[in-house]
């Protein structure tokens, strides 16, 4: 059993929680991740890694499935049954000379400490932090300290540069030499905006995230074609060549569930609705 | 002993038989020739004094039975399942050149299971080493070489990176051949012996190299989890399963039990199984019981499947069809997957097996409609952590080379089971980690 030290909501239907797995915590570096299962009938879930303090980490998340709706109802003083890691290969990290970052919604969950070590690498980093408008943003003030130079956007306007992260790229590519770049967002969201340094031949890393059983490479559920060959993100990834993934038959697979998953979540509501209902639950 | 009624089973995932009644068991180990030189012991990978266990049951001695066994093998109820006796002391028993060989691997269980009923006695256990044993993997070969060396005295610590012990026994083997709190009870007398189990760890990421090398000793029994895939067109799309995912979804994660528990799978209404072996077999079992009508191909002849013949049998009576000399070569399929292109096979000139080599018949392409595909085509070394050391010698298919007694080319590293041996039994996983438990406390002895 892991101990939740402290959860909080980031933003609408953002939340962080900080949890006590020092077996995580003590090997943990920039762009891995945990496997998480809630409870002794939970599903084992891939979170990031987005912040290591001591004995603990943080596990930011987007309350959007079962899982993630019941982690997002969990307090200080609650406990996860199993986490297990840190999984996954890390940030490929040394360097570049100038690298940008680009976070999409909760993406950006895993690039405050991908942006501390390349700064302690030598790198100059700049972030690009890009959201639907101004409530879904987050860790603007941790991007803030943690880069040399950090840009908001937002798709409506509604704070920041009115546009897309990938439109924020080219801007930033025009006006200076861009040797790496990270995206990590949604799978469409990575999938366009990787277009932006594709002719210009710049490095470009993305972090997938597709549905995972043992994350560590047993059963080939997270399986991913980069380059045309098969590839396990859980051990071979999550951090993949942006231009070499195939993102069609990735978001392909992530919808597998998605009935199940609808079917899951609504019988979570309806249980907790059900709760409340009766008072058992403050 | 018989199996339940087919049509009762295959509604759920209990076990096929009941096993013996006392009666049965001393009426069966009765039978027993008390050779003077018994070829059922050489032909245990465990060496269990098979005659003189025999010998107590038949005169009723059920816990004196057990505890023989357990002297050579402490997981007796999971052997006396899954091991395949009709190869090994049951397949040199000298009743069965002219009739019946005594049940052996039954009365193992049945002597297992009566202990369990009437309370364990643990085993001895040597006074304290101070020596310190890391085992990574709480499959087969790490729980015996975890329980071994606890036994010698030395203080075991046992990594597994998933949230239960067990490995292949509980998220590879089906309920319905191996009952989970079976499992889960003989994992347990391991743990009592005072091994320090420590789940969610994957050595290599949440252990380092120099943690691990710390101890005194370590062994690796990693097993071989990694799945093979065809490299089939169509492989990416929904609804395509490694046996592993599968099998694990349903034995660990109890997707039969979607929404209940979290985990979904995917229910086929027609499936199709592609392999031959043991895992193909259970894989094809699971689907069945979870609705679907289903296939298992096979590119070889019938009598090349390599699954024991009991569970073939076992798989055919409960309504799988066999489909041999036939192997899928795409998945049919837009947005899910629709169908298998199979291609005939023909069996050609015999290969280094011993088997005719198959090769696809020219023109010979059949569809099977299907939106559930599995592929059981074997399983090699996870190469996880033997990669983080790369003083580790590898073998050709990536299992790591050993000497006959487990050494690695790693000072104070052994290892055992599947990743040593590549895709193999659980008694031999569980031979050859005792082999290599045993040269760990020689060597922590200074002998």
């Amino acid at each position: 059993m892991f101990l939740i030290e402290k959860s909080d909501r980031l933003a609408d239907k953002i939340h962080q929680i900080w949890v006590r797995a020092p077996h995580v915590a003590h090997h943990a570096k920039a762009g891995q991740f945990v496997i998480s299962r809630i409870d002794e009938k939970g599903e084992r879930i891939p979170l990031t890694i987005s912040a290591v303090d001591g004995d603990s980490i943080r596990l930011i998340f987007m309350a959007i499935g079962k899982t993630t709706t019941h982690l997002s109802t969990l307090r200080g003083g609650d406990h996860i049954q199993d986490i297990a890691g840190p999984l996954g290969k890390p940030s490929e990290i040394k360097k570049y000379g100038t690298c940008v970052l680009v976070g999409g919604g909760v993406g950006t969950a895993s690039l405050p400490i991908i942006a501390r070590e390349l700064r302690a690498a030598g790198n100059r980093v700049i972030g690009i932090v890009g959201s639907r408008n101004a409530s879904f943003l987050i860790l603007e003030d941790e991007m803030t300290g943690a880069c040399d130079e950090l840009h908001i956007t937002t798709d409506d306007g509604s704070k920041g540069f009115h546009g897309f992260a990938a439109d924020m790229l080219k801007q930033v590519m025009a006006e200076e030499e861009i040797d790496a770049v990270w995206i990590i967002g949604p799978a469409i969201m990575m999938k366009v905006t990787c277009e932006a340094t594709r002719d210009a031949g710049i490095r470009t890393f993305v972090s997938l995230n597709p549905v995972m059983v043992d994350g560590t490479g047993m059963c080939g559920s997270c399986r991913v074609t980069v380059g045309g060959e098969t590839k396990f993100a859980c051990v071979d990834g999550p951090e993949f060549d942006a231009h070499q993934v195939d993102f069609n038959g990735l978001m392909l697979r992530m919808r597998t569930y998605q009935l199940e998953e609808k079917e899951s979540l609504e019988r979570f509501q309806e249980h907790q609705c059900a709760c409340k209902g009766s008072g058992r639950h403050a | 002993m018989r199996d339940r009624p087919v049509e009762q089973r295959i509604q759920d995932f209990a076990e096929i038989d009941n096993g013996f009644s006392p009666e049965e068991a001393m009426a069966e180990a009765d039978r027993c020739l008390q050779c003077k030189r018994p070829l059922c012991v050489t032909g245990c990978p465990v060496n269990i004094e098979i005659p003189a266990f025999l010998t107590e049951v038949a005169a009723g001695n059920f816990k004196r039975a057990v505890a023989i066994i357990k002297e050579q093998n402490i997981l007796p109820a999971i052997a006396g399942r899954v091991c395949p006796q009709e190869s090994q002391c049951e397949g040199l028993c000298l009743l069965g050149k002219k009739g019946k060989p005594v049940a052996v691997g039954a009365l193992e269980r049945f002597v297992a299971d009566y202990e369990r009923a009437h309370g364990t006695t643990p085993p001895q256990k040597k006074a304290a080493t101070g020596r310190s044993v890391a085992v990574v993997g709480a499959g087969p070969a790490g729980l015996t070489a975890a329980a071994e060396l606890a036994r010698a005295g030395h203080a075991v610590t046992l990594f597994e990176s998933l949230h239960e012990a067990g490995g292949v026994l509980m998220y590879g083997i089906p309920a319905f051949r191996l009952p989970k709190e079976i499992v889960s009870a003989e994992i347990n007398a391991v743990l009592a012996l005072g091994v320090g189990l420590k789940l969610n760890h994957l050595v290599g990421r949440s252990v380092s190299r120099e943690e691990l090398l710390a101890y005194d000793a370590v062994f690796i029994g990693t097993g071989a989890g990694l799945p093979y895939l065809m490299g089939l067109p169509g492989e990416h799309l929904p609804g395509v399963y490694s046996a592993n995912e599968f099998l694990t979804r349903v034995n660990l994660m109890r997707a039969d039990k979607f929404p209940v528990f979290d985990t979904p799978v995917k229910r086929g209404s027609r499936v199709v199984v592609a392999g031959g072996g043991n895992v193909a077999m259970d894989a094809a079992r699971v689907a069945l019981r979870l609705g679907g009508k289903v296939t298992l191909v096979y590119r070889r002849r019938e009598e090349d499947l390599p699954a024991r013949a009991a569970e073939t049998a076992r798989a055919r009576e409960e309504g799988i069809e066999f489909l041999m000399c036939a192997n899928p070569v795409r998945i049919i399929g837009d947005q899910v997957m629709t169908g298998v292109e199979c291609v005939r096979m023909e069996m050609c000139a015999l290969d280094a097996s011993g088997r005719p080599e198959p090769a696809p018949v020219e023109g010979s392409t059949f569809t099977i409609d299907a939106d559930l595909f599995i592929e059981a085509i074997g399983q090699g070394p996870n190469p996880l952590l033997i990669s983080e050391m790369p003083e580790l010698k590898r073998g050709r298919r990536g299992n790591l080379e050993v000497s006959p007694e487990g050494k690695t080319t790693l000072r104070h590293v052994y290892a055992g089971g599947d990743v040593a041996t590549g895709a193999a039994t659980v008694i031999l996983a569980m031979g050859t980690a005792k082999k290599a438990a045993h040269a760990i406390d020689r060597m922590l002895k200074g002998e």
